[in-house]
């Protein structure tokens, strides 16, 4: 028996949802007394994947074979699926993302298994199994109990955390062989060293409120001052306007985030844009209207002409690094 | 070209939300269902890929008579026929084998899905409708385009895009970008959609994987501390002071 967790990895490197989903599994392990098994997929270092075992992972299986490269669902799929099934799975656990979305759902099928996706906390029981998740776009939670064996869970970033929890790295290398594909990627695009605004720490976020594009280099200097953990969001109307790329649109039809800081400038707060931000640990709203919703949902405010607060929230920030 | 269409019913954005039953259920009471926002851009896509170069569009929704309005609103925007399986979905393994099921048996070309219901926010039905096929399956696309026999789709990626091409048959989940705005039926559609094709199916025996013991709504925020617009070295300080996140 085992925990079976699928960690991906980005040009070689894990994250720090990673390791919170390393984290995750050690407690779902414990109340079945079993082992973590980790999977990586891709080229990573024998340094990096001993990193898994820092945070409780008690083997780590390594499939590097160059076919497995470039991201393919079915590819993917089948071998987490010949993973769970070979280290006898009780539980797999993946990251609630855009990429295991796409693999997740096929492994559940595979292993004939019970999915819960967008779990916010370890499993309460697991006779009955019962997790709970995020419902109704954030606006609710909701108990689900699985009926199956066989347990498929994904995890929402910053939902469990990071813990340490220090193994002995044992890496084993894995094979699986490859299927043929119908679907074929013809050509990427990367724009790199942006940080996405699913990874950012601390994202400054602009609605229509700033008026005009350029306004929103008030946002990108704040984001500046921050430093790297920090980038620039927007909402649909926004994206929409092409004011800001499609790629940092916030909300239930776009993305949904989870920073320890949302700084909401200009944004009105529609129920919809909460949908994407209500997983956030603090949020400040600056707003010229005291009434706009986005301040019931903020853990500060400020009212005000963003065009005239920002520029002194930016001096103010500057100071405090200056000093720290 | 032969598409299908997989529409979940789901209550309004706006909807706020309650439970009954002791938190077992939703409170549909008074609330507004809208066709899923996500499939909603991808039927619009679909339609206009037709107007342009031929085929045929299938509505289909897994669930009760309820979700018939769903369905003629789907018509009304112009699908050419509608498919309604009649059963009460409650998890997305049984709802995916539901619709599988219907797929295997008209050999759709395409097979479309939202990114995810905003109800339930599983993102699980169309890669499991793919799994069940074994059919490929491309998910999260923000562009697309048929042509005879293949699709060539864009989805974004971490800090970029990557264009795909696939041939007949697939499954594609689509989301925003897919099409700018949700086609909006002109009342021409309206008169015709009545005249559509709504057909019934009963499901196939499957299991439930999951099942919902209770909801419940989060915690309120404590109020929200004001701070002065003249004053933002005291928001800095409660940001790293107090909140401790900078
Ligand atoms: C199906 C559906 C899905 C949707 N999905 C999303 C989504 O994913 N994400 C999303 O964001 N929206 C989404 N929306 C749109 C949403 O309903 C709102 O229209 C949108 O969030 C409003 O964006 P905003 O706050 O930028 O603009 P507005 O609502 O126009 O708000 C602007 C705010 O700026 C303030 N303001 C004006 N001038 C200033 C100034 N000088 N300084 C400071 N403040 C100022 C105003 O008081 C106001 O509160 C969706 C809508 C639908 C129907
Ligand atoms: C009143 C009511 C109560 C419900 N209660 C529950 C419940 O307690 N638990 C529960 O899991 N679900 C419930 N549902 C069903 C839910 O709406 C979904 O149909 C289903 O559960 C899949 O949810 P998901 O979040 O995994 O969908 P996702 O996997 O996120 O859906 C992805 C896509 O699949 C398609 N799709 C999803 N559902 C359907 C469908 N029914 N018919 C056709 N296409 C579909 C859509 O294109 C959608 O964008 C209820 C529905 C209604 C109307």
């Amino acid at each position: 028996m085992s925990v079976l967790v699928y960690t991906e990895n980005w040009d070689g490197q894990f994250k720090k949802l990673s390791f919170e989903l390393i984290s995750y599994a050690s407690e779902v392990a414990k109340s079945y007394n079993t082992n973590v098994v980790a999977l990586s997929i891709g080229n990573v270092d024998e340094a990096e994947l001993s990193k898994l075992s820092q945070y409780g992972a008690d083997k780590v299986l390594n499939l590097s074979n160059a076919a497995y490269t470039e991201f393919n669902a079915e590819y993917y799929a089948k071998a987490i699926s010949e993973a769970a099934k070979s280290e006898h799975a009780q539980v797999t656990i993946f990251a609630n993302n855009i990429t295991t979305r796409a693999i997740a759902p096929r492994v559940t099928i595979k292993l004939d298994a019970g999915m819960v996706s967008g779990c916010v906390a370890a499993p309460e029981s697991i006779e009955p199994f019962v997790v709970s998740k995020k419902a109704f776009s954030g606006k609710a939670f909701a108990r689900v109990k699985i009926n199956k064996d066989n347990k498929v869970l994904s995890l929402n970033q910053n939902a469990f955390g990071i813990k340490e929890n220090v193994k002995a790295a044992n890496i084993v290398s894995f094979e699986c062989a490859l299927e043929t594909s119908k679907a074929k990627v013809v050509e990427v695009s990367k724009n790199s060293g942006k940080m996405s605004v699913l990874d950012a720490e601390i994202l400054v976020s602009g609605g229509r409120g700033l008026k005009k594009p350029e306004n929103f280099k008030l946002l990108e200097e704040a984001s500046d001052i921050l430093g790297s953990v920090a980038t620039v969001a927007c909402t649909k109307p926004v994206a929409d306007l092409e004011w800001r790329p499609h790629s940092e649109h916030v909300g239930q039809t776009g993305k949904v985030v989870a920073p320890n800081l949302y700084i909401a400038v200009g944004i009105s707060g529609a129920i919809q844009h909460l949908a994407g931000i209500t997983s956030s640990k603090v949020i400040v709203a600056i707003n010229t209207d005291k009434d706009a919703p986005i301040f019931e949902a903020s853990d500060y405010g400020v009212v005000g002409d963003a065009l005239e607060v920002m520029p002194k929230l930016n001096e103010a920030l500057k100071a405090f690094k200056a000093n720290s | 070209m032969k598409i299908l269409v997989c529409i979940s019913h789901v209550p309004d954005t706006t909807a706020k939300i309650a439970f009954v039953d002791n938190n077992k259920s939703y409170n549909k009471e008074g609330q507004q269902f809208i066709i899923g926002p996500n499939e909603e851009l991808a039927l619009t896509r679909a339609i206009d890929i037709k107007e342009a170069k031929g085929g045929n569009i299938t509505a289909l929704t897994v669930g009760s008579a309820e979700v018939e309005p769903t369905l003629r609103k789907a018509l009304a925007m112009g699908a050419d026929d509608a498919i309604r399986v009649n059963m009460d979905p409650k998890d997305a393994f049984n709802v995916s084998k539901q619709i599988a099921e219907v797929a295997k048996a008209n050999q759709y070309d395409v097979i479309l899905t939202g990114r995810e219901a905003i109800d339930y926010n599983g993102g699980q039905v169309g890669e499991m409708i793919a799994e069940w096929l074994i059919y490929p399956s491309v998910s999260g696309v923000n562009d697309m385009d048929l042509e005879p026999g293949k699709a060539i789709l864009k989805r974004e990626i971490d800090g970029g895009y990557e264009k795909i091409e696939c041939d007949f048959p697939l499954i594609i989940t689509g989301q925003k970008g897919i099409a700018a705005e949700p086609k909006i039926p002109a009342m021409r559609g309206i008169m015709m959609a009545r005249k559509k094709p709504l057909i019934v199916v009963e499901p196939v025996q499957s299991d439930n994987a999951t099942e919902v013991l209770e909801h419940s709504l989060p915690a309120s925020k404590a109020s929200c501390k004001m701070v002065s617009a003249d004053d933002m070295n005291e928001l800095v300080r409660l940001l790293h002071e107090e909140a401790k996140v900078i």
